[in-house]
């Protein structure tokens, strides 16, 4: 969005989501310790909320991780639930997105979530190989955020129209669109839309 | 002689079989299906970002576009995860209440679904039959809350008034019209020889396959996984309800309708205990009178008619509108299987396939 019209919301204040560390006397479950033994230097920091686990691993370390957890007997995590993202734009120095999986076991029936945290032109590793579940999933975080999965077998836009220009879901994203600047000023508007055209000729 | 390449035709968006505006581009071999690409975002409304731009409250009214042949369960879910946010104790009449409606809500789903899934095969009674069973639970809502179809019928923390006097005693009614009209469209349809061969062996798809796509629901139980919010983790009063979760054997189309037509059954007994057991007392539980969650984020999900409807919501603690909303659509997932399904089928039986993974497309474009 190179040129945000000055009714774009005002930057979001937070500067990341609250994760606090599990208390120490909480029971760490078995999943959770099988994974920091079975990879090494994939749990990055533990967080626990509202009985929900979450786990945040390093992206070098995201596809190591989701196969251990899919395949080792402890943690069994072969239902990918849910794969979407977070945008905390002043996050400069960890990356402003965390990408979020919902892992759930059918045989276990337990529940973690995984977050990677990545910077706005960082590619991310699709898991799409392990989970093929995560290809339409991923597809709308691309089309909304932006987060580019590298190795995805199809990466377009799935809601969005093809041509569509931005990210929606960003949260610096302008609410208002050009319907507004062409009320105010219909010759501004006429020369970015004859720009953009001339821009898609070439 | 013989032209043997392969035609690419464009199914939809204006299509009556598909549900909506769903477009289907098929790459056919004669009158097999070699591929297909599901192309979506038709009905995109952007429902996501609008509600983190609306209150708490406000966003209860958006969830009932998105599923709108179950808007009732959509509120539910949603409340239900603000309430797990604020930890806010809802009241047991209120949940035995939410269990009533998220069952009713079930049946009158599955009616809409057994009714254009059988019209799509070629089966037109049923429909009629069915839509005449749909109007008696959306009677039963417009008593509950005057509205038919979009009910916002949820609070966050309870519910937004008490049940009518008597209202029981209709649904208990219902209950028992309803165990002889199912009878009536399992004898239009289960043994059906036209039926059972448009339906048997199409579709077919196993357990770990369809966990490992992400189906969910119906479409995953029909492949024998017994996965089910309502006894995985359940939520509202199904803790307290006595239902066995069916699954189906082949995991093809024909099990997957045998499934929605069992879990009609089981969606009956859940109403007949809840609504003889809704205790007395409050219907809300202490709520704020501002709704501001601690910033925090959670996941929670239940069991829609279609599937696992989870929504996952961010609170920065800051400001009156969460800072992410995510709704984690069954319909979206389930779609996602459909090229899988179709593959190496007959072109008619890709509108058997679509009404059998049952989705609703405001759902899936949101």
């Amino acid at each position: 969005m190179a040129d945000a019209p000055e009714h774009a919301p005002k930057a979001a204040v937070a500067t990341g989501p609250v994760e606090p560390p599990p208390p120490v006397d909480a029971a760490i479950p078995a999943f959770i310790t099988s994974l920091q033994n079975g990879v090494s230097g994939s749990v990055a920091q533990l967080s626990l909320y509202l009985g929900d686990w979450t786990v945040i691993v390093p992206a070098s370390h995201l596809i190591e991780a989701a196969t251990y957890l899919r395949d080792s007997a402890d943690c069994a995590f072969d239902y990918l639930s849910d794969l979407t993202a977070t945008d905390w734009p002043p996050r400069v120095a960890e990356g402003r997105f965390d990408v979020i999986y919902m892992l759930y076991s059918t045989e276990h029936r337990h529940r973690v979530r995984l977050k990677v945290k990545i910077a706005e032109d960082q590619p991310l590793a699709s898991v799409t190989g392990v989970w093929p579940a995560a290809n339409w999933l991923e597809r709308e975080v691309f089309d909304m955020f932006g987060v580019n999965f590298s190795g995805h077998p199809d990466r377009r836009r799935i809601l969005m129209p093809e041509d569509w220009q931005g990210y929606p879901q960003r949260k610096d994203y302008p609410l208002e669109g050009p319907g507004e600047l062409l009320m105010e000023n219909p010759l501004d508007w006429l020369k970015l839309r004859q720009a953009r055209e001339e821009s898609d000729i070439e | 002689m013989f032209d043997t390449s392969e035609l690419v035709i464009n199914m939809g968006p204006q299509h009556p079989s598909t549900h909506g505006v769903l477009r289907v581009v098929l790459r056919l071999d004669g009158e097999k299906v070699v591929d297909a690409e599901v192309v979506i975002g038709y009905l995109h409304r952007g429902i996501e970002k609008l509600s983190e731009n609306r209150n708490w409250t406000q966003i209860i009214l958006l969830t009932d576009r998105m599923d709108y042949v179950a808007a009732a369960t959509s509120n539910v879910g949603y409340c239900e995860t603000v309430e797990k946010l604020m930890q806010i104790e809802v009241p047991r009449r209120a949940k035995y209440v939410r269990t009533v409606l998220c069952e009713l809500q079930r049946i009158a789903s599955h009616c809409l679904w057994v009714g254009t899934h059988a019209m799509d095969i070629g089966a037109m009674t049923v429909f009629l039959y069915a839509f005449r069973e749909r109007e008696l639970i959306l009677d039963l809502f417009e008593e509950f809350c005057g509205a038919r179809l979009t009910y916002n019928s949820m609070r966050i923390g309870g519910l937004p008034q008490d049940i009518p006097p008597g209202w029981d005693k209709k649904v208990l009614a219902f209950c028992d019209i309803m165990d002889g009209k199912l009878d009536e469209y399992e004898t239009l349809l289960t043994h059906n020889r036209i039926w059972l061969e448009r339906t048997k062996g199409i579709g077919v798809i196993k357990g770990p396959e369809a966990t490992a796509l992400g189906l969910c629901g119906p479409a995953l139980r029909g492949s024998g996984v017994a996965r089910d919010v309502r006894k995985d983790e359940p939520y509202a009063a199904y803790d307290e309800m006595e239902f066995d979760v069916p699954v189906g054997m082949v995991g093809d189309t024909y099990d997957r309708y045998l499934v929605r037509m069992e879990e009609f059954r089981q969606s009956l007994r859940i109403i007949r205990q809840a609504t003889a057991g809704i205790p007395e007392g409050p219907i809300v539980g202490k709520v704020p009178r501002l709704i501001k969650p601690v910033a925090g984020e959670t996941y929670h999900a239940i069991e829609s008619p279609k599937g696992e409807l989870g929504y996952f919501i961010v609170s920065d603690g800051k400001s009156t509108n969460p800072y992410r909303f995510r709704v984690r659509p069954p319909s979206f997932c389930n779609l996602q299987a459909l090229p899988r399904l179709v593959r190496g089928h007959l072109i008619a039986d890709v509108v058997a396939l679509i009404g059998s993974i049952d989705i609703v497309l405001g759902e899936v474009d949101r």
